[in-house]
């Protein structure tokens, strides 16, 4: 059930996420969803792409520092409470969010949320028994 | 003023015998207490006593930094542990730093040296000293103060840092004479002239600075903020410390090297060539009296020249000119000498970190920084692509930096083929 995104090590200076989306454009990858975290001196870009492989491979070749990342991704209504129902279940369990980024999915009804925790495998589970809608990889990457 | 009259005004020729005198036993010590130097005389088909004279020391094989590090950390030494009194270090990481060992007579003879040295400076018992050479593994310290006591004069330990309480005690206590690398003295002035203090007010007369590569225009800085007279002192742990060599207050021209202990060369660092005084060379030191960690021929890796011409003090020892280059990739940061290759030992302990790297090093008013960069790998974000690991990687770095090389680095991550002219690994922007 787990998702496989993209992180891309970048230093905090003008031209380097350039280069890093034109890698991707050259490549006919198209972007899911991303995040950007940053320090003053770097960056770290994460992406959900649609073909994870290539995406990988592509940044590599061209002297990008990458890294496949599992996390996991929740899809709830687009409505208040929505991020609160998978917040209260994890805290529940004890497990720590790393970090997260969202977006809304074409219909506009639902919001996919993008996790990373400290401890995946336990974090699925207990979503699930919640009825807590987990999408996997393969379907995330082509919505 | 001279402390030891009798050796330090000896005439050459009794030097000369002397030395030879001293050079033989030390030979002969070492041959038999030292496997090391057993070896390397016997692969050279040398035996102690074919060296009859001065000349017949060019035969000797030389000892290098490296053989330092390979023997580490007692492989040198010449008597057994429990006749040392006293181990100082260089830093680095064990592949690199090097051991030093004192019995108690070779603790006596550097104070001697370091006795000599302050009293060639017009130092007397009357004097207070503010010592802020490092004290601890680091001879600078300690090697001072030994000296500074043997002549009876009062010694404030200062060590080096906190700068307000180092200002503090030059106002407080009256020093009249302050010991610390040339960079170090112009920070203080550069401190305390930020808080209003005018450091031509303080007591100070004399500043004694060594352990670092500084020029006339450095000396001149010092002399006049201070309104001190500035003299050179020049040493090497790996020899003894402090204390091998001394400008003297009547001559100011180059650095009086005490011979009854040392025997001075220059070679040709390419060519391994012995090169006749007073030819810039690099300086190779023999110690002539030293009892736990005698080194025959040791290559210092610091160019100067010899200075033959007789001097207006008195002394008749041979004086070499103030070191402004080295003759490998050694840097020396705020007094600390560091190796390219003890920052690259550092970076593959660290996962995530390649071993190419950039080190900038440049002035920061009167101190000097330095900056690295250095590439990651995608091992950087282990499992969790956060910020968090990254940092922790970079503190790391930091902290193994200070740790083993005693050096305060500012660090910065950087992707592949970063770097600007990527074959340049050390950039030196100082001027000395």
């Amino acid at each position: 059930m787990k998702v496989e995104q993209i992180s891309v090590f970048l230093e905090n200076k003008p031209g380097t996420l350039e280069h890093a989306t034109r890698v991707l454009k050259e490549a006919d990858i198209n972007i899911r969803t991303l995040s950007v975290a940053e320090t003053v001196d770097f960056g770290i870009l994460r992406l959900i792409v649609n073909d994870v492989e290539k995406a990988n491979s592509v940044l590599k070749e061209n002297g990008f520092r990458v890294s496949k990342t599992p996390v996991v991704a929740v899809e709830v209504p687009d409505k208040p409470g929505g991020l609160h129902s998978i917040m209260e279940v994890v805290s529940k369990e004890g497990i720590n969010v790393e970090y997260l980024y969202a977006f809304v999915e074409k219909s506009g009804e639902n919001a996919i949320i993008i996790f990373r925790f400290d401890n995946p495998e336990k974090a699925i589970d207990a979503l699930l028994k919640k009825n807590l809608t987990v999408i996997p990889g393969e379907k995330l990457y082509q919505f | 003023m001279i402390y030891n009259e009798e050796f330090e005004t000896m005439p050459r020729e009794v030097i000369k015998a002397l030395q030879a005198k001293r050079l033989q036993q030390t030979l002969e010590r070492v041959y038999h207490t030292v496997g090391f130097y057993k070896k390397s005389f016997d692969a050279a088909k040398i035996k102690p006593d074919a060296i009859k004279s001065i000349a017949d020391m060019q035969r000797l094989p030389f000892t290098t930094r490296k053989d330092l590090g390979d023997n580490y950390p007692f492989g040198l030494f010449a008597v057994p542990m429990n006749n040392v009194v006293r181990l100082h270090a260089a830093s680095g990481t064990s592949g690199r730093s090097a051991v030093f060992g004192y019995t108690k007579r070779d603790i006596e003879t550097w104070s001697d040296l370091v006795a000599r040295s302050l009293v060639a400076a017009g130092i007397t018992k009357n004097d207070i000293i503010h010592n802020a050479f490092g004290y601890g593994l680091f001879t600078g310290g300690l090697g001072l103060h030994y000296g500074a006591e043997k002549i009876g004069a009062s010694v404030i330990p200062m060590s080096g840092g906190d700068v307000k309480r180092q200002l503090m005690i030059l106002q407080d206590f009256g020093p009249t004479v302050l010991c610390s690398t040339p960079s170090y003295a112009l920070h203080l002035a550069e401190e305390g002239t930020a808080m209003g203090l005018d450091m031509k007010s303080l007591k100070l007369r004399v500043g004694i600075f060594g352990a670092e590569l500084w020029n006339d225009t450095t000396r001149d800085e010092i002399e006049k903020t201070f309104g001190i007279t500035a003299l050179n002192l020049f040493g090497l742990s790996e020899v003894i410390g402090p204390g091998m060599a001394m400008e003297c207050l009547e001559g100011r021209n180059g650095m009086h090297v005490f011979e009854d202990h040392f025997i001075v060369e220059t070679i040709d660092p390419k060519t391994e060539e012995v090169l006749p005084e007073g030819s810039e060379g690099e300086l190779v030191f023999t110690t002539l009296t030293k009892e736990a960690n005698p080194l025959i021929r040791y290559r210092t890796g610091d160019l100067s020249k010899l200075i033959t011409e007789p001097c207006r003090c008195g002394r008749t020892h041979i004086k070499m000119e103030r070191v402004l280059k080295r003759s490998d990739d050694m840097l020396i940061i705020r007094g600390v000498n560091v190796f390219p290759s003890q920052i690259e030992a550092i970076l593959v302990d660290i996962e995530g970190l390649e071993p190419n790297y950039q080190v900038i090093v440049d002035k920061a008013g009167a101190l000097d920084v330095l900056d690295l960069q250095v590439e990651v790998n995608d091992k950087i974000f282990s499992d969790s692509g956060s910020i968090k690991q990254l940092q922790k990687i970079e503190q790391r770095l930091i902290k193994d930096m200070r740790d083993y090389l005693g050096i305060s680095a500012r660090v910065k991550l950087v992707q592949p083929n970063a770097l600007k002219n990527a074959d340049a690994k050390i950039i030196d922007k100082r001027r000395i």
